[in-house]
């Protein structure tokens, strides 16, 4: 069985040290060993942004695609081999801004995918820009002013559009992050598990201390009910989108390629791509 | 007595006249004639005129006439509209509803379709009084509508059958008693050879499946969401899947997200949404994954014309993407050829594991036409360079190189899911193991490996020349205006010239020697194409196809060329 070594690279990530996506790289790979996965059967699809390299740092199949598209692209991965463990995954910026869109259809479609996002309010590639979750008032190289705009709250968002799974972890608690990714891969369906990863080095509003000043974990809330989407949208209002943990979970929910008509059973990739003769001649009479 | 009919109705969009084309059209091919019908239309979806032009004959044409034998018209917009064309005796059977008016020049038979189509059962019939009208004038049995009308309306029961087939007999009768049988009118009976109608969209759609094509991610847009809806129909059969995407961006990277995962897949779109997927076919090209993308073209800039002829997404599509990449760009010209198109868009696309562009045009995406028999057992499946998985399976434990440097510049693939062949694929440039890497030999290498992969290509269907040899004009087309252009030369070679045409079916990579050899012994050259700019002939400048005396012919109107402009063009020019 594989462990977590199984899913290390030796490439070394060139995120600023102390940057908060090294926890959720090392949540995933804890979350896969711990579930039994093997590296072959996860493929990780990621955007562009710092975080968007997580695809390349963690040994599994992946693929590193266009900024704001890692939903889509992981959308196609899972319709061609439904056996796949898909993890998407990218920034704040990546989901949320240039790729929001893709985000709310991909909670409308229900494939079963992992969405992870490294939220850290800012966008670190391109060196310091505001972001779609930057505060009202943030200072950043596009807002030397303080942001006039103000910030979208991914939960809220995802509550919203209706999603059946949603998570939110924070880089500083591994155990509850690994817990929540491992949920999210089981859960058969969309999931997002939005994380608090801090920018070290452009974001020095949203630090780690920040964050731990702020977050509020659910984990502590003996009575909170993730069944209940009323309940959860009321939290996730109440806490500024701040809450941790398990936020939303509905089981009621199919998957999107199980309710496909006529979709193979078998992944594809496996399928013999040659046309049923019978199938073509009866295509064709409709045309003779 | 006629060897060939144009014959067009016309009326307000939403008012039957495509069902009406649509059943005149099918019972026709069906009695063995070749028949070929273009649908003039406006993007609005009720109200606006809109017609559709049949044309009828013995042998096969692949454009319309440039004149109309026997205009139908529903209103009097359809015969201020288009009796300019109606040929000198021409006959225009119009609803006797509005007071038809029509010039001198044309024979007109005022028909109360709408109340004959009462009398029968409904108002709605009266598309089926005017096909009887129009049976009757062209000496044409009413039983050629019978199987049509069987298939149309059994399920509504045996009654409405009958009243349909009804509705065609009162109409005919009407003609009848009018005197309107002329023997000069009648169509020489054909030979009753069943053959297909259908048109390029159909085609496409077809040569997917037949290719093993089972996802498509697409965005709808006209002329190319037939192939999504008919796919969508077709797929539960074969077990594959086709999504509605919220755009083009995303049905881009969802097609590549399925190739990367071992699928075959495609999308397809027309100008807007190609510009749209740009960025995504510039990913395929650098991550070297196979996908198909199907080009539709539409009056452009912008939404331009979204319901009219243009050829004017070449550049685009050529040189569309940033940064450079290996790329494929094939033009189909007929039905068949986007059958079998499909089927090498696939292949070559799995084979140079690059992304493969098919462009058709509107006219030849909707034109239905007949069409010959489609044959599965010449669609063969080519993969390309796939590892061996066992071998893979059982590889000692170290890192696949998914772009390993090959003299070729083509790597073996696996696909995820694959045991022993983990590894990683990024926009970024890499090294063999996919691992970004921009150090500039690397770059240069792998820049190199994958400009090797189609470098000197020149595939032999590229070019098709027909014709004489040192021709006094040589004509270059591309796409549909295949049609127009055949028939132009014929008219040519009639008044004595020596005429030859070249039809361009790949456009990258640029065929440029076999162009060349093609055109060099020509007096004159004339590339005839439907855009403003001339991109055809810009593109053989590019690449280095020269002849001294070389022209454009152009039309960017929106409408597709007839044969008779190609020919007073060439006159001209001799
Ligand atoms: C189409 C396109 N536009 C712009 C960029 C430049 N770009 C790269 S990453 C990025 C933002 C990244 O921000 P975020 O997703 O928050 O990731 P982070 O770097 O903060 O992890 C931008 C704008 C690009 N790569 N592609
Ligand atoms: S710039 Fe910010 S987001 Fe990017 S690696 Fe450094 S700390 Fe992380």
């Amino acid at each position: 069985m594989a462990t977590v070594k199984d899913f290390r690279n030796d490439i070394r990530p060139n995120w600023c040290p102390g940057c908060g996506d090294f926890s959720v790289q090392a949540s995933i790979q804890r979350a896969l060993a711990a579930m039994g996965k093997e590296p072959h059967e996860v493929a990780i699809i990621s955007g562009i942004g710092c975080s968007g390299r997580i695809s390349g740092y963690i040994n599994t199949y992946g693929f590193h695609g266009v900024h704001g598209r890692s939903l889509p692209t992981a959308q196609g991965v899972k319709l061609a081999n439904r056996n796949l463990t898909v993890i998407a995954s990218g920034g704040d910026g990546d989901g949320f801004g240039i790729g929001l869109n893709h985000f709310m259809h991909a909670v409308r479609r229900n494939m079963d995918i992992t969405y992870i996002v490294m939220d850290n309010q800012i966008y670190g590639l391109t060196k310091g820009q505001h972001s779609p979750t930057s505060a009202h008032g943030f200072k950043a190289k596009t807002t030397p002013e303080g942001n006039i705009e103000n910030a979208l709250v991914p939960t809220q968002i995802a509550l919203a559009a209706g999603i059946g799974f949603l998570g939110q972890g924070f880089s500083s608690d591994v155990n509850q992050l690994v817990s929540l990714i491992q949920q999210g891969i089981q859960y058969k369906g969309f999931a997002l598990i939005n994380v608090f990863s801090p920018c070290v080095t452009y974001n020095k509003i949203n630090t780690y201390d920040w964050y731990r000043e702020h977050v509020y974990n659910l984990d502590n809330v003996p009575d909170y009910d993730p069944t209940d989407r009323a309940a959860a949208m009321k939290m996730v209002i109440e806490t500024h989108g701040l809450c941790t943990g398990l936020i939303y979970k509905d089981e009621s929910r199919v998957a999107y390629e199980d309710q496909v008509p006529g979709y193979a059973a078998n992944p594809l990739v496996d399928e013999d791509l040659h046309l049923d003769a019978k199938v073509f001649e009866e295509a064709i009479r409709e045309f003779a | 007595m006629l060897d060939q009919l144009s014959w067009k109705v016309g009326g307000q969009q939403g008012e039957g006249v495509e069902s009406t084309g649509e059943t005149f059209a099918i019972a026709l091919n069906r009695q063995g004639y070749y028949v070929y019908s273009f649908r003039h239309f406006s993007s609005r979806i009720k109200g606006g005129h809109s017609n559709d032009k049949v044309r009828v004959s013995l042998q096969q044409f692949r454009a319309a006439a440039d004149y109309t034998d026997v205009l139908l018209a529903f209103d009097q917009e359809s015969i201020d509209l288009n009796v300019g064309e109606v040929r000198q005796g021409g006959i225009v059977i119009a609803d006797a509803k509005f007071n038809p008016t029509a010039p001198d020049h044309v024979r007109l038979f005022t028909v109360p379709l709408t109340k004959l189509a009462e009398e029968a059962g409904s108002a709605i019939m009266k598309n089926m009084v005017s096909l009887g009208a129009s049976a009757c004038v062209l000496g044409l049995p009413i039983d050629i509508f019978k199987e049509v009308v069987e298939e149309r309306f059994s399920r509504k029961g045996q009654k409405i059958v009958d009243q349909n087939m009804l509705a065609i007999q009162s109409g005919f009768n009407y003609i009848k008693e009018l005197g309107g049988q002329d023997p000069e009118f009648a169509l020489k009976p054909a030979d009753g050879t069943r053959r297909l109608f259908m048109m390029g969209n159909d085609a496409i759609s077809l040569g997917a499946m037949a290719a093993g094509a089972r996802v498509m991610a697409a965005y709808p847009i006209t002329p190319a969401s037939d192939v999504m809806e008919y796919l969508i129909k077709k797929f539960p059969k074969v077990g594959g899947v086709v999504v509605q995407t919220e755009d083009e961006i995303a049905a881009m990277t969802m097609t590549i997200g399925a190739a990367y995962g071992g699928a075959r897949a495609l999308t397809a779109t027309s100008g807007p949404g190609l510009s749209l997927m740009m960025e995504a076919i510039g990913l395929s090209g650098m991550t070297e994954t196979p996908v198909v993308i199907v080009d539709t073209q539409r009056g452009g800039p912008s939404t331009g014309l979204p319901t009219k002829q243009e050829q004017s997404d070449m550049l685009a599509a050529l040189f569309g993407t940033h940064g450079e990449i290996p790329k494929i760009v094939l033009n189909p010209a007929t039905p068949e050829e986007c059958f079998y198109m499909m089927g090498d868009a696939f292949n070559l696309a799995e084979q140079y594991q690059c992304p493969v562009i098919v462009m058709t045009d509107l006219q030849l995406s909707l034109s239905k036409q007949t069409t010959e028999p489609l044959k599965l057992e010449s669609v063969r499946i080519d993969r390309g360079d796939l590892a061996d998985k066992n071998a893979v399976e059982s590889a000692a434990a170290g890192e696949f190189k998914r772009y390993e440097l090959t003299d070729s510049g083509i790597s073996p693939r696996v696909f995820p899911g694959t045991k022993g062949g983990l590894h990683h694929v990024t926009g970024v440039e890499h090294m063999e193991t996919g691992r970004p890497n921009e150090t500039a030999p690397n770059r240069k290498k792998m820049m190199e490996k994958r400009m090797r992969k189609l470098h000197g290509v020149e595939f032999p269907f590229s070019v098709e020349r027909t014709g004489d040899e040192q021709p006094d004009i040589l004509l270059v087309g591309v796409g549909s205006n295949i049609g127009a252009i055949g028939e132009a030369m014929g008219r040519l070679k009639a008044d004595g010239l020596k005429v030859a045409h070249v039809q361009v079916r790949a456009l990258l990579p640029f065929p440029t020697n076999l162009l060349q050899n093609a055109i060099q012994d020509a007096k004159q050259v004339v590339v005839v194409e439907n855009n403003a700019t001339g991109q055809l002939r810009n593109l053989m400048s590019f690449f280095n196809v020269h002849h001294d005396r070389i022209s454009n012919l152009l039309k960017y109107d929106g409408t597709p060329f007839l044969p008779v402009e190609i020919y007073r063009y060439c006159k001209e020019l001799v």
